[in-house]
């Protein structure tokens, strides 16, 4: 697999936690260490799409995040066009 | 407001083309307990909840299923891109082929295209909470019939983790419906 790939599925593994936290803390709002999870995980998943995307262009539109050198939103692959084959 | 994520909410791998199972997979992309079923109706019954946990739950619930109808809708684009004709003539999707080619469209297994009578939007919440539990119990149900269909173990692997969020989505519900019972009770609304 790619370093683009790996970097990929370090931030779905971060986001995929901070899913699932915030789903729980929708019906335990006062739950205090699911709390402390939830931000932990979104202060390193806002750290590690920030890494990406200084590498491989945008991760999120509408001013979720930067550009740099030019607009590499428009760039492939999209999501359905990328597999996690384990021999690629 | 949605923003956009270039990424699946989870990681799909596709092993060989197999029209076949495309045909099966795509009933959870357009079909009675398929993921648009299940995101328009938790995104449209979220309006009238009349506690703030249950506008939550209903916005990031809906908004959970369209990833998870990307993740479907990817299954299926990578199962038939590279099928022939003649493939696809073999596993029964030529009806699918004559309106479609190889392009996503909302049917169910059988083929027929999705309709907002799949959903109901009430007002009542109890009655909706209800409808929304049943409809978790179903989609996993469904999941659980095409991990026995599938003869690709890639695919089968995206299927269990739907499978999954599905008996996560049963358990919030769960609560969501607690909590408005104990709103209720406070207000003595009948
Ligand atoms: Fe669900």
């Amino acid at each position: 697999m790619d370093q683009r790939r790996r970097d990929l599925l370090c931030i779905m593994e971060l986001e995929f936690a901070a899913i699932d936290l915030n789903l729980f803390l929708d019906t335990h709002p006062e739950d205090q260490r699911a709390l402390a999870d939830y931000n932990a995980v979104s202060q390193e998943l806002m750290r590690a799409k920030m890494a990406f995307e200084s590498r491989y262009g945008p991760i999120m539109n509408f001013g979720c995040g930067i550009s740099h050198g030019t607009w590499r939103w428009v760039e492939e692959p999209w999501p359905w066009e990328l597999c996690f084959n384990r021999e690629e | 407001m949605w923003i956009y994520e270039k990424k699946l909410e989870y990681p799909i791998r596709v092993s060989y083309t197999n029209p076949r199972l495309a045909k099966e997979v795509i009933t959870q992309y357009g079909g009675p307990d398929g993921e648009l079923a299940a995101s328009l109706r938790y995104l449209t019954q979220r309006y009238t909840m009349p506690i703030p946990q249950a506008k939550a739950v209903l916005t990031d619930i809906g908004t959970e299923e369209l990833a998870h109808m990307e993740i479907v809708a990817a299954l299926v684009y990578n199962l038939i891109k590279h099928a022939s004709v003649d493939e696809i003539k073999a596993a029964g999707l030529d009806d699918y082929y004559a309106d479609h080619d190889r392009a996503l469209y909302f049917v169910n297994a059988a083929g027929a295209p999705w309709v907002a009578s799949y959903i109901q939007s009430k007002g009542d919440p109890i009655a909706d909470l209800h409808e929304d539990l049943a409809a978790e119990q179903k989609a996993r149900a469904t999941y659980e019939y095409l991990i026995q269909l599938s003869d690709d173990p890639d695919v089968t692997d995206a299927l269990r983790f739907l499978r999954e969020r599905e008996v996560v989505h049963f358990q919030r519900f769960g609560e969501t419906l607690n909590l408005v019972h104990e709103w209720m009770d406070s207000k003595n609304v009948f």
